[in-house]
């Protein structure tokens, strides 16, 4: 049954984002700004100015201590959050760790953007791909709507007591956080009742019942607990489905672990996640017009990564182009990486097609995806993974 | 070594729910060198006992009696710190 529901407001991504921030009504929430991520702290800060929650918002110096804010706050038992992008990201780094390691369900949203050097505040996906085995769940999303509804996915999957991971939830620098659309927003009482009370079993502020975190651990035990998070990332995908089912009964939208857009016939996909699919379903659009079998499969949970399903999804297809928007220097991107391994143990396998593009926000338009589309039948007669190609970058 | 416990039966996250069970981990291995008490020159003035950061100066009716050989790391500051040099530091290897 769809509950009533606040009509469409036109939002950015960011605002989007925070008023599921706003919704959640965490205890703590650390803010350090950082373009493109800076309005969602902005926008929330107001809230706690306006009274709208009941948050301790702290100011922090950095964002390595807008990290351990939020692990000392969620160890002590509170529902905390921050937000980042980029290079705030990269410093929070050693405590990404701790955070996960430490099983604090803390929710991030984290608003991509190239990493310096040369300095650039634009979109792509190096920031978070290079955290992607920091042992937190990955959410994309291709819109401010996506955003949205993720964050408040994220939060009740991350604080599942067979899950008890921290998760981001990644949307496009810009071109997702500062666009403004219309975003259609639950009533806040729904979202609490959805996500409930977070209730902790060993917080460390139970002063009745003490414990210790983070103590030290060496060859006797540390493997044990890594094997324990291993356990909880895998417990995401039923966890996930619940969840997924549960919030889209009460907006009516779905919650896939990855989208499938006309991908059942189609003999050539192309994977990519967040804004660019929206980019991409356009041309896919356009090109059934004209009786070309294409499809997109967008990537929504990257950690844990649905290897068996993605697999199934596109086992049909001759060619499946994959859409990297971050490097990895020496070797392929993440996203190939991980499509090629769910793959390589099938009997009949589509060839893949590793593709690089939108470094530090380099554009991609319709025609650019449309063009790795028409590319693609060569790649099949030629039957063999041909090398990466670079999307609209000058050769000379 | 006691029987250690396999992932599925320890509490998650390295977290430790029953207080005060440092006692159980027995540090004293990491030492090399040991402090050993000179009878005849403690005062019992007890300043190594306030100084030792692991507790290791066992104290009995007011009186040094001695060292925790179970948890003293050797970390040499009760024999730094005592006035009348009534702790010495050997070498572990002579007690092997
Ligand atoms: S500090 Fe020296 S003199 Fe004082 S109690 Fe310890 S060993 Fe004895
Ligand atoms: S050597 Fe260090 S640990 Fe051992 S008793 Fe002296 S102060 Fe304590």
């Amino acid at each position: 049954m769809v509950k009533k529901q606040n009509k469409l407001l036109p939002l950015t991504g960011n605002e989007a984002v925070a008023n599921a921030m706003r919704q959640i009504n965490p205890d703590v929430v650390a803010v350090f700004p950082i373009t493109p991520q800076t309005a969602i702290a902005q926008a929330f800060a107001q809230f706690v100015a306006d009274g709208d929650v009941d948050t301790e918002l702290v100011r922090v110096e950095s964002e390595h201590s807008a990290m351990s804010c939020v692990v000392g706050a969620a160890a002590a038992g509170a529902r905390s959050m921050t937000a980042t992008s980029s290079a705030g990201l990269a410093l929070m780094w050693e405590i990404l760790y701790v955070a996960s390691s430490t099983r604090l369900p803390i929710v991030m949203p984290v608003v991509n953007r190239a990493l310096s050097a040369p300095i650039n505040i634009h979109c792509d996906h190096s920031d978070s791909m290079g955290a992607r085995d920091a042992g937190w769940l990955q959410l994309y999303s291709e819109d401010g709507q996506e955003a949205y509804d993720n964050v408040i996915l994220a939060l009740k999957i991350a604080e599942d007591k067979d899950v008890l991971l921290p998760a981001m939830v990644c949307l496009d620098g810009f071109i997702t956080s500062h666009s403004v659309e219309a975003v259609q927003l639950l009533d806040d009482r729904t979202v609490r009742r959805f996500i409930g009370a977070y209730k902790p079993a060993h917080p460390l502020l139970n002063v009745q019942k003490p414990v210790t975190v983070g103590p030290l651990d060496f060859f006797d035990y540390y493997f044990e607990h890594k094997r324990q998070q291993i356990e909880g990332m895998e417990n995401v995908f039923k966890v996930y489905k619940k969840a997924a089912n549960e919030l889209s009964k009460l907006t009516n939208r779905k919650y896939p672990l990855f989208e499938e857009y006309k991908t059942k016939d189609a003999e050539y996909i192309i994977i990519a996640l967040n804004s660019t699919c929206g980019t991409a379903k356009a041309v896919v659009d356009e090109m059934r017009k004209q009786k070309k079998k294409v499809g997109l499969l967008k990537i929504r949970l990257f950690r844990p990564f649905p290897k068996k399903e993605i697999a199934k999804a596109i086992e049909k297809a001759n060619v499946v182009a994959v859409l990297d928007r971050s490097a990895s220097f020496g070797s392929d991107g993440p996203v190939f990486l991980e499509v090629a391994n769910a793959i390589h143990d099938m009997k009949k396998k589509p060839i893949l097609a590793p593709y690089l593009y939108g470094l530090g926000g380099r554009e991609i338009g319709m025609a650019h995806i449309r063009q790795v589309f028409e590319e693609l039948p060569k790649v099949a007669r030629e039957k063999k993974t041909p090398a990466v190609k670079y999307i609209n970058l000058r050769e000379k | 070594m006691k029987k250690l416990k396999g992932w599925k039966n320890i509490p998650i996250g390295g977290l430790i729910l029953e207080a005060g069970n440092a006692k159980d981990y027995i540090t004293g291995s990491w030492r090399t060198f040991r402090p050993v008490k000179l009878r005849e020159k403690c005062t019992n003035c007890l300043i190594c006992f306030i100084y030792c950061p692991d507790c290791s100066i066992k104290v009995k009716k007011d009186k040094m009696e001695g060292f925790d050989y179970n948890h003293c790391k050797g970390c040499g500051i009760c024999a730094n710190v005592c006035p009348f040099g009534a702790i010495e530091m050997r070498n572990e290897n002579e007690y092997q």
